[in-house]
Formats: structure tokens, sequence, C-alpha cells
């Protein structure tokens, strides 16, 4: 009786801040990403003009750890058993994703391009009851960053 | 030293090539920042500990594979890739691998 108690605590406090958090996040990143509609990350290498010139190069990292919460564990435990989509880990990873591009862009802020966008993600920890269910995921993406000389 | 994924050092001409160079850090994780984890993996959100931790790994490799290529004469690293994995219970070794040169 006790461990379910336990359990429904856990689910509802799990639920309750898990969406208020993850809310909030996307509010965040929605907001940021309008802020760097000029600085386009290109998965390509040759994106440059032939004759442009360039002041300087680097390169550009970002990279977040986010985990999960435990009613979105529950949920694709029973998934487990049914299969198909998993949709609550879905928005884990796309969170992931957009906030370590974001944090890489923050490191280029005054760059022209960033060429060669790489994403990775790779999961991290195990969870809290020690089952084999996911964590958390960490997302890296990293690119150079290419600084054009000011025209004029 | 600059480092860049790309092929080539826009701007400038590579004009030796010195091979592969890699720097890797082994991390393993802290038992407090383990039990923060822990809890938040009940509500969910970054863990800010973590993402820390892997970046200061990150940086640390970094610097030594540009601690590998000075040695080796170079002043550009191209093709930086990076690579993590799990390499036992609670431990995850973090690796940077690219091709050093010297540009002009």
């Amino acid at each position: 009786m006790e461990q379910l108690i336990i359990f429904a605590v856990l689910i509802t406090l799990g639920y309750t801040a898990g969406t208020i958090a993850e809310r909030k996040h996307y509010r965040s990143i929605n907001a940021r990403e309008s802020n760097f509609l000029n600085l386009p990350a290109v998965t390509v290498k040759n994106a440059l003009d032939e004759d442009a010139e360039i002041e300087k190069v680097h390169l550009v990292l970002g990279s977040v750890v986010v985990s999960i919460d435990y009613f979105k564990r529950f949920l694709a435990g029973l998934r487990n058993l049914f299969g198909g989509e998993v949709k609550s880990y879905e928005t884990l990873v796309d969170r992931a994703r957009r906030e370590a591009v974001l944090r890489m862009k923050e490191k280029a802020e005054r760059a022209n391009i960033i060429l060669n966008l790489r994403i990775e993600t790779s999961s991290i920890g195990q969870s809290a009851n020690k089952r084999q269910a996911l964590g958390s995921v960490e997302a890296i993406a990293y690119g150079t960053a290419v600084y054009l000389k000011k025209k004029g | 030293m600059v480092l860049t994924n790309i092929e080539s050092v826009p701007g400038k001409t590579i004009v030796e090539h010195f091979g592969l160079v890699s720097g890797s850090t082994v991390r393993a994780k802290h038992v407090g920042r383990d039990i923060m984890a822990g809890l938040k993996n009940i509500v969910g959100g970054e863990l800010k500990g973590y993402t820390e931790l892997l970046h200061d790994s990150r940086k640390q490799s970094t610097e030594r594979m540009i601690e590998q290529a000075r040695q080796l004469g170079a002043n550009a690293i191209i093709n930086v890739r990076f690579a993590t994995s799990s390499v036992a219970q609670g431990a995850s070794e973090l690796y940077v691998y690219g091709t050093a040169v010297r540009v002009q």
C-alpha cells in the first residue's frame, strides 16, 4: 500500500513539475531562436562565395544534458509493452538538440554563418529506479563559425 | 591554434599535413551530482551538474589535442570530430580528433 502511495506521489510530481518545466523551456527556446535568425547554421561545408573575405574562423560547440521526468518514463514503460512511437521521449530529444544548437550560436554571436553543423546525442546515466529506462540525454552541436570582413 | 570542422581553414591555404591528433578524457560521475540527478529524474529538466562536467571534460580533451598538434609544429586542426561513449559503470570517455596542419 505504501509503495503505491509513493508511486502516485512521484507520478503526480513528475507530471506537474515536468510539464511546467517543459513549457517554460520551450518558451525560452522559441524566444532565443528568433534572436538568431540572422545567423544560419548549415550542414554543408562550402556555403561561402568564392570571393568572400574572411576575417576569422573558429570551432564553436554547445552542449546540454536534459533529464526526463518520472511520469514520462512511466508512459514510455507502458509503450514498451505495446510498441509504437514514444512521443514522450521525442520532446526530450528535440529540446536537448535545439538547446545545444542555441548554445553553440550564443558562442558565435557576431559570426555571419556556421558551416558543417553536426549534432550528436548520447544517453547519460541511469534512471532513479535502476531499471533499464533512459535517464537523461546529452546533445552536442558543433560547427565552424565564419566571420566575414565588414564591407565599406 | 585554429580549429575547424570542415576540410580547410577558410581564407588560408594548407601547406603541410601532420596527420591525426586526438585528445581524450575519461570522467567518472560525482556522488553528490548523481543524487541531484536522481532527483531531477523525477521532475525532469536540465542537469546542470552533468552539463558542466561534460563541458569541462570536453574542454580538457580539446586542450590535449591542441597540445599534441602544437608539439608536431602545426598551427591549425581541421576536420575536428567529437565522440562520447560510456566505458564503465558511471564513467564516460570524451574523445576529440582532427587532422593537424600548417596553414598560411
